[in-house]
């Protein structure tokens, strides 16, 4: 789809990344074991990994003795850099795309960097039983929207079940005067049916298409942007990722994408999943969790921590998602809480956050692990990342260093003067007697 | 039956001393005051700590437990949540928060806390011995408690039941109160916005001032003095004996705060300052402690270091100031550890991080003659881990509140359990 000059471009960018040697830390290599060793980044990418890696000739050498070296974070569920979530006025807002709103400029995004994320997947609102288009990006920080997005990597839709999907169908919380909006479905019967209702109309809307294509047909169908996307995921080329917490509607899901043959990627939240983990695990939808919120609402009551730990051992993929720019921020320390609940391992502890997610997002050819081949998308961390007490020093995508604690703390000092010459000019500049009028 | 029963009656309190007089040793004590000792010992004599020391001479009989070379602490000290108050946030019935009406320094939150409630087994389970519950309605929101995380009923619970009079500062904003109203509204105009803080702060000063004058004319008997609940809550504070816990989060509210207790001559506690930094030095100066809550929160303005809310602990120790954790939150409460050892990462000594959750709240808090560090003649108020308690992987192995053994079980680890067997 996109043009060719594009991915031209990308490639001159990715060979752009000098050639570095990040040398002598503790690499978690995440699929691979852990061990001291050295890293080589040559394109961008990961060019060889070993205990004694010379330093080719004119290569940058980051000294790591003593640090830690992990795959980039990969949250799979993120809002940042969107500039809107909630398309929350139909039912099934299939027809909108987070890719049309991504905000390249959000400070979420150097914040994200600081914590060691270098790609989240970018989802709709829950509003919606179907909601929004989604997108997959890297923390590309100072480039254009359309270079954020992950090469390659499949778009998602976000659906979502239970208590906010039915949120608008509900007098009470909706607000007085507002009860002409009110909107279908108010309950979780309600979910199932916008969704059953919806696919039944796109599976319609393929027939058309294929009747067409097939030459059955003369007649183009019209084009639907609404039944588009879920002919797509019919057709396994979108992938469904869906907000839920309870049992019940986690199984109604399952059954449902069952009964239209087509697969839900990762179930988002998922709170209850530890008490359906093995009909998860068979459908083979993988599963995004928090590692320890709850009893924010009645339908997280019965959320655990050990929720990951259950769901991984019982075979579901399972990461550990932010769906927050603050918990995106540390969310190697909420890893760690899967081995305090649970008993997870460090290495299934790191997988939660890195090529799980990966796996769950189909970019783990890409990212992910620490392996010769993937993107160069590296976290170098002072003390190991699963302690309380580890901060993130370096981050590198596609080889590139796009965060450096030392070079930010170095130009705090500068930024601080920078600041306060400018409130100094504005204060200079501002009439003291001028009206205060209210703005128009 | 009625034998029965005498004798039970009869057996209970022998049965209740000896379950609260033992040794604990082969364990690290970690005594926050007083140092380290490497392989210690901790006799408990009804509830209290009798001794602490490498070699404890003991009379005999005394039950012993073997801490198997693990690490004992004083029970950490939450500063600031909602437990007990408010089960499911987003569901009125089962919130007991904020009350209607702006001055309700009468309302106290110790007889609303649910002893049965779920989150309190849940923060204990990750070594939150103590909190401190607080109101959140309006100007002058009611007194927080600071309670036991452990009893039948909340007078078993109560440590200080007025342990300060809670003060939400008015705010100076202009901004829209929610993300949601924001995409349909401006906000309002500076000059609207500070008339309407300047009437809120006028209406907090003739509050303080009708109390002031409710309590001379009770002082003089004056003629005509009728008694007022609300006014009459306001005397301790008056007085000096019940602290006021002023929630100001802005550098201006925090400034404006500090004046307003100048003026008033009240003792104040600051909370949720986020931006006590750059007042650092007055707070030093003139003793006020900070209550900082969490860590894990983002910086205010975009142009903040990323780190802000990481640095603010290693800034207000390196200012000298006084200060202790809370969450400020039920579901978050057990995460209390976490946040602190944050703060370390980012600047902070242990010891201080430690004393945070300590020693600390229990000196702000006024009951460090009871609480907060392993020494004799404090409540045997401990928790026992296999390491560091500020980690995560840390696991807390027993606790003891006033000398008896706390159930560390809860909702989480039953559900954990009774689906793990899910066939």
């Amino acid at each position: 789809m996109r043009p060719r000059w594009f991915a031209i471009f990308c490639a001159a960018a990715a060979s752009a990344a000098p050639v570095t040697l990040i040398r002598d830390a503790t690499v978690l290599t995440v699929t691979k074991g852990a061990g001291k060793g050295s890293v080589l980044i040559q394109d961008g990418r990961i060019a060889a990994l070993g205990p004694n890696l010379a330093a080719p000739a004119g290569a940058v050498v980051v000294e790591a003795a003593g640090m830690y070296l992990m795959p980039g974070i990969i949250d799979c569920h993120s809002h940042i850099a969107a500039d809107s979530i909630n398309e929350s006025s139909v039912s099934v807002s299939s027809m909108v795309s987070v890719e049309d709103v991504l905000d390249p400029e959000d400070i979420a995004i150097y914040r994200a960097l600081a914590g060691g994320v270098t790609t989240a997947n970018i989802l709709h609102g829950s509003a919606n039983a179907i909601g929004g288009k989604c997108v997959v990006i890297k923390m590309r920080r100072g480039k254009p929207a359309a270079e954020l997005l992950f090469e390659g990597a499949r778009p998602g839709i976000k659906f979502a079940l239970g208590e906010n999907p039915k949120r608008r169908g509900s007098p009470s919380s909706t607000n007085p005067g507002d009860a002409a909006v009110l909107r279908y479905p108010a309950t979780r019967m309600g979910v199932e049916d916008v969704i059953r209702q919806a696919f039944t109309e796109a599976r319609i809307y393929q027939a058309q298409w294929q009747a067409y294509r097939s030459g059955r047909s003369a007649v183009a169908p019209r084009r639907d942007l609404k039944l588009e996307p879920l002919v797509e995921v019919l057709e396994g080329k979108r992938l469904v990722h869906a907000h839920c917490y309870r049992q019940d509607e986690i199984l109604m899901l399952l059954r449902v994408a069952d009964e239209f043959g087509f697969k839900i990627r990762t179930l988002q939240h998922v709170l209850e999943g530890y008490k359906v983990a093995r009909e998860i695990a068979a459908h083979g939808a993988g599963a995004s969790t928090f590692s320890d919120w709850w009893a924010y609402k009645i339908e997280a009551y019965d959320a655990i921590p050990y929720n990951a730990a259950i769901m991984h051992r019982k075979g579901v993929l399972v990461s550990i998602n932010s769906d927050s720019a603050e918990v995106m921020r540390h969310l190697n320390t909420e890893a760690a809480k899967t081995m305090k609940y649970g008993g997870l391992s460090e290495e299934e502890a790191l997988a939660l956050i890195t090529v799980n997610p990966a796996r769950q997002l189909m970019i783990d050819d890409q990212v992910g692990s620490i392996e010769p081949g993937k993107a160069a998308d590296l976290v170098l961390y002072d003390r190991h990342p699963l302690s309380n007490y580890a901060k993130v020093q370096k981050v590198f995508i596609d080889g590139q260093l796009y965060f450096d604690r030392q070079k930010d703390l170095e130009q705090r000092a500068a930024r601080q003067a920078r600041k306060q010459a400018l409130l100094d000019r504005e204060k200079q500049q501002a009439r003291p007697s001028a009206p205060q009028t209210r703005p128009r | 039956m009625k034998r029965l029963c005498g004798l039970l009656a009869a057996a209970l309190p022998v049965l209740a001393g000896a379950g609260d007089t033992f040794l604990l040793r082969n364990v690290a004590v970690h005594t926050v005051t007083k140092g380290d000792i490497a392989n210690g010992a901790v006799y408990v004599r009804d509830g209290k700590i009798a001794a602490v020391g490498a070699r404890l001479n003991l009379p005999k009989g005394v039950r012993v437990i073997d801490g198997a070379g693990q690490h004992l602490w004083p029970g950490l000290i939450d500063s600031g949540t909602s437990l007990g108050l408010n089960e499911i946030r987003s569901i009125r019935e089962s919130a007991d928060l904020s009350e209607i009406g702006d001055y309700n320094p009468q309302l106290r939150t110790l007889v609303a806390i649910n002893p049965a409630s779920d989150h309190i087994p849940v923060a204990r389970a990750n070594g939150i011995a103590a909190a401190i519950t607080l109101p959140e309605g309006g100007v002058l929101a009611g007194q927080a408690a600071l309670v036991h995380l452990d009893g039948w009923t909340w007078e078993e619970m109560d440590i200080a039941r007025a342990a300060a009079l809670h003060l939400r500062f008015p705010v100076l904003s202009t901004r829209p109160s929610s993300r949601f109203s924001r995409e349909t509204s401006r906000g309002t105009p500076y000059t609207d916005a500070r008339r309407e803080y300047r009437r809120k702060l006028q209406a907090l000063e003739d509050f303080f001032e009708q109390a002031r004058r409710y309590r001379k004319a009770k002082v003089a008997n004056a003629p005509g003095f009728k008694p007022d609940v609300r006014l009459e809550a306001m005397l301790p504070v008056l007085e000096g004996t019940v602290p006021v816990l002023v929630t100001a989060s802005r550098e201006r509210a925090i400034r404006d705060a500090l004046e307003f207790a100048e003026k008033e001559k009240i003792r104040i506690i600051l909370a949720a300052a986020e931006d006590a930094a750059r007042l650092a030095p007055e707070l030093k100066a003139k003793n006020i402690p900070v209550i900082l809550g969490p860590t894990f929160r983002l910086p205010r303005e975009e142009d903040d270091p990323y780190d802000a809310p990481f640095t603010l602990p290693a800034e207000m120790h390196k200012a000298g100031v006084k200060f202790a954790f809370a969450s400020f939150s039920n579901q978050f409460a057990r995460n209390l550890p976490y946040q602190a050892a944050n703060a370390v990462a980012f600047g902070l000594p242990y010891e201080e991080a430690i004393k945070a959750v300590t020693i600390n709240p229990a000196e702000i808090w006024g009951v460090a003659d009871r609480l907060g560090s392993i020494e004799e003649g404090k409540w045997a108020t401990l928790i026992v881990t296999d390491g560091d308690p500020l980690e995560t992987r840390t696991q807390i192995k027993r606790m003891f509140i006033k000398g008896r053994a706390v159930d560390l079980d809860n909702k989480h680890k039953r559900l954990y359990e009774k689906y793990l067997a899910r066939p």
